[in-house]
């Protein structure tokens, strides 16, 4: 009889959560009865509300167990699992979970099913059909089926990644280089980190068919330090990789080569602009560059760079593997692919939420979400991370694309949802948008490295109810001067949450 | 020159080394040095100016951009809390007065007993079950004011 596979996340959120003693604990479990089973370290599905989520593989497909813990184990056992579902933790077929199998997976279709490491299950899963694709196809060709799938970076700018790399192709040079911004530092965003730690090969594969594309043959992925997981799952994985022949010279025994280091960052949320990132990865302070140059022509060591985000490096494996088609026809307008979300903060179900572009924030929130973890009402949402604007409820029925947030102030960003419940204080919350840029800014431009911390103490006066209607006009002063002089989008949209925590929420502010 | 002076200088070459030929090294070289010591000693910056000709203005300016170099030594464990807003939605500022009151220390600063050093840090990607701290490479997530008194009986207990 074959062994019976038990599947237990190795993410950091399900190992934040208990995974690694739950996975010790059902070894220990099983030795102890003499049941031979084959433990699995997969991925996470991303549906952290249920983490630590434990998977049985039967014939009649995998049975879930969550959200469990340690102590639940020998309870389970005694009720007959593995082979036996019937417990209260027992959730039926994982492709039975409603809240995960009405998302339309594209980008996370392969997240938690298999251990990430597998390069075996990655090409089970459809893995590496776009690099063997993108093998035979002439660079301009990759480029045009980027073009044509309508993929748009999906780190926050949403800017067209074809055309980026149109640039970088046309752009003569002895060097180009690929980089990976996995500098995910917007709070309430994960959706980087649980694709670098559940489908890694993705993103490798992603950048190597960028490569190919654009005529670079060394890439980077710059990780942020906050992620320990995700850098003890792509070290491995790159090694992987170089071993089997997708990466390093002839690839897949090509004549093609790439490359690819990794990079860790040292805990500055700067260096997730573009051009801050290239700075820190040339082992210099992350000052922010004035544009233009654009890395596409003058970037990494002032040749031409593509610098994208995870996700849409990820894409390009699906759009090579699938076709343009594939990926351009699940998207509305401008907004093509997926919606990828991130449920945070305060939320009863919170996790990664990926699917067509046209719900609305207040289906994500009160469906997908179920309101609060505190079961107090909702108050505000701040989306697109801590330079967001905060969301009253008056604007909940947006539908969440680039377009429909840009025209009520807000922006869809990285796709993170913090939502807070009624004892939230929005003039702190706006007081800490100001402290958290003067402590992150890079200090280059004058509006956001003194902007900010005038920032806080004027708020702090209208807190105080110093000269109120004075104080309120120099805010208002001080964030046109950070929304319109600032170098990048770090002092310029700071103003976001305080203007809009002001104006949704005045009644915080004294008076 | 004594003799731990000459371990670090060896430190230094073999990590300079180690790192040649890449571009934009300094930065791997700081983390390597860190990892090796726990910090970046005083003495080690002008070693690493003379072995990758950078001025030691131009290293400290590096260190101090970044949260996560120390000229210092840290405590044992570093325990990273969470400020950002996912964890303040679920209130992180109130675990944070608690884990000040109970270390006795600020942000930035070790325990007495040299144990644990208290750092902020500004999101660990764990926001869907805030609030979150990070001890050492591990992440905690849900952290309530008597788990986070847990946590340090343990990191106590190892002592």
């Amino acid at each position: 009889m074959m062994a019976v596979r038990i599947f237990v996340p190795k993410d950091a959120t399900a190992c934040a959560l208990g995974a690694d003693a739950v996975a010790e604990s059902i070894l220990a479990g099983a030795a102890g009865r003499e049941l031979d089973i084959e433990l699995v370290r997969n991925g996470s599905r991303g549906a952290f509300w249920l983490e630590p989520l434990v998977e049985v593989e039967t014939p009649a497909g995998r049975i879930a167990f969550g959200p469990v813990t340690a102590a639940d184990i020998e309870g389970l056992f005694e009720a007959g699992f593995p082979g036996n579902s019937d417990h209260a933790l027992s959730l039926g077929p994982v492709e039975g979970i409603d809240w995960l199998a009405s998302q339309q997976r594209l980008t996370f279709a392969r997240a938690g099913w298999t251990d990430p490491l597998s390069l075996g299950d990655y090409r089970a899963l459809g893995g590496y059909q776009g690099l063997e694709r993108a093998l035979g196809m002439e660079p301009q060709a990759i480029v045009d089926e980027v073009k044509e799938s309508g993929l748009r970076g999906r780190g926050g700018a949403a800017f067209p990644t074809g055309i980026k790399w149109q640039t970088v192709l046309d752009t003569a040079a002895d060097q180009k280089y690929i980089v990976a911004n996995a500098d995910e530092g917007d709070s309430g965003t994960f959706a980087d980190r649980l694709l670098m730690e559940a489908d890694p090969y993705q993103l490798i594969e992603g950048m190597t068919i960028a490569g190919l594309a654009v005529g670079a043959t060394e890439g980077y992925i710059y990780l942020r330090s906050e992620y320990p997981h995700s850098r003890t799952v792509l070290t491995e994985a790159i090694l992987r990789a170089e071993q089997e022949g997708y990466l390093g010279n002839g690839i897949l025994g090509s004549d093609r080569n790439f490359s690819l280091e990794l990079r860790i960052g040292a805990g500055a949320y700067i260096c997730g602009e573009e051009t801050s990132l290239l700075d820190s990865l040339e082992g210099k302070r992350g000052l922010i560059r004035f544009k233009p140059p654009l890395p596409a022509i003058e970037g990494l060591m002032g040749k031409p760079t593509v610098v994208n985000n995870v996700l849409s490096l990820g894409a390009v494996s699906t759009i090579l593997a699938e076709g343009p088609a594939f990926y351009r026809d699940f998207g509305t307008g401008r907004s093509r692919g997926t919606l990828t979300v991130q449920l945070a903060g305060n939320i009863l179900r919170g996790g990664l939420v990926e699917v067509p572009f046209g719900v609305t924030l207040r289906d994500l929130v009160e469906g997908y979400g179920g309101g609060t973890a505190s079961g107090r009402p909702v108050r505000a949402i701040q989306v697109g991370g801590p330079l967001g604007a905060y969301l009253p409820e008056s604007q909940w029925d947006v539908t969440l694309n680039y377009g429909a947030l840009a025209n009520i102030d807000g922006m869809l960003g990285h796709g993170g949802i913090v939502v807070f419940d009624d004892t939230v204080d929005m003039a702190r919350q706006a007081r800490f948008a100001m402290e958290f840029c003067a402590v992150e800014s890079c200090g280059k431009c004058t509006p956001c490295r003194v902007g900010s911390v005038r920032g806080v103490e004027v708020i702090d006066r209208i807190i105080a109810n110093q000269d109120r209607e004075f104080n309120l006009r120099v805010l208002d002063d001080l964030c046109d001067t950070l929304e319109n002089g600032s170098l990048c989008a770090m002092g310029g949209l700071t103003p976001y949450p305080v203007r809009s925590a002001l104006r949704h929420f005045p009644e915080d502010f004294g008076d | 020159m004594n003799s731990s002076a000459v371990s670090l200088q060896e430190i230094v070459e073999s990590t300079v080394e180690a790192h040649r030929g890449k571009i934009g090294p300094l930065m791997p070289v700081l983390h390597s040095i860190q990892e090796k010591l726990g910090y970046i000693p005083g003495e080690a910056v002008p070693m690493i100016g003379r072995l990758m000709n950078l001025s030691r203005a131009e290293i400290h300016g590096v260190m101090s951009f970044y949260h996560d170099f120390r000229s210092e030594p840290a405590g044992d464990h570093v325990i990273h809390l969470c400020r950002a807003e996912a964890c303040q939605a679920m209130g992180s500022a109130l675990l944070e007065q608690h884990a000040r009151a109970r270390l006795g220390v600020e942000f930035g600063e070790t325990t007495a007993d040299g144990l644990i050093t208290l750092e902020p840090v500004y999101c660990l990607g764990n926001c869907a079950c805030s609030p979150s701290i990070r001890i050492d490479d591990d992440v905690y997530a849900r952290v309530s004011a008597e788990q986070f008194d847990e946590l340090i009986a343990r990191l106590q207990g190892e002592e």
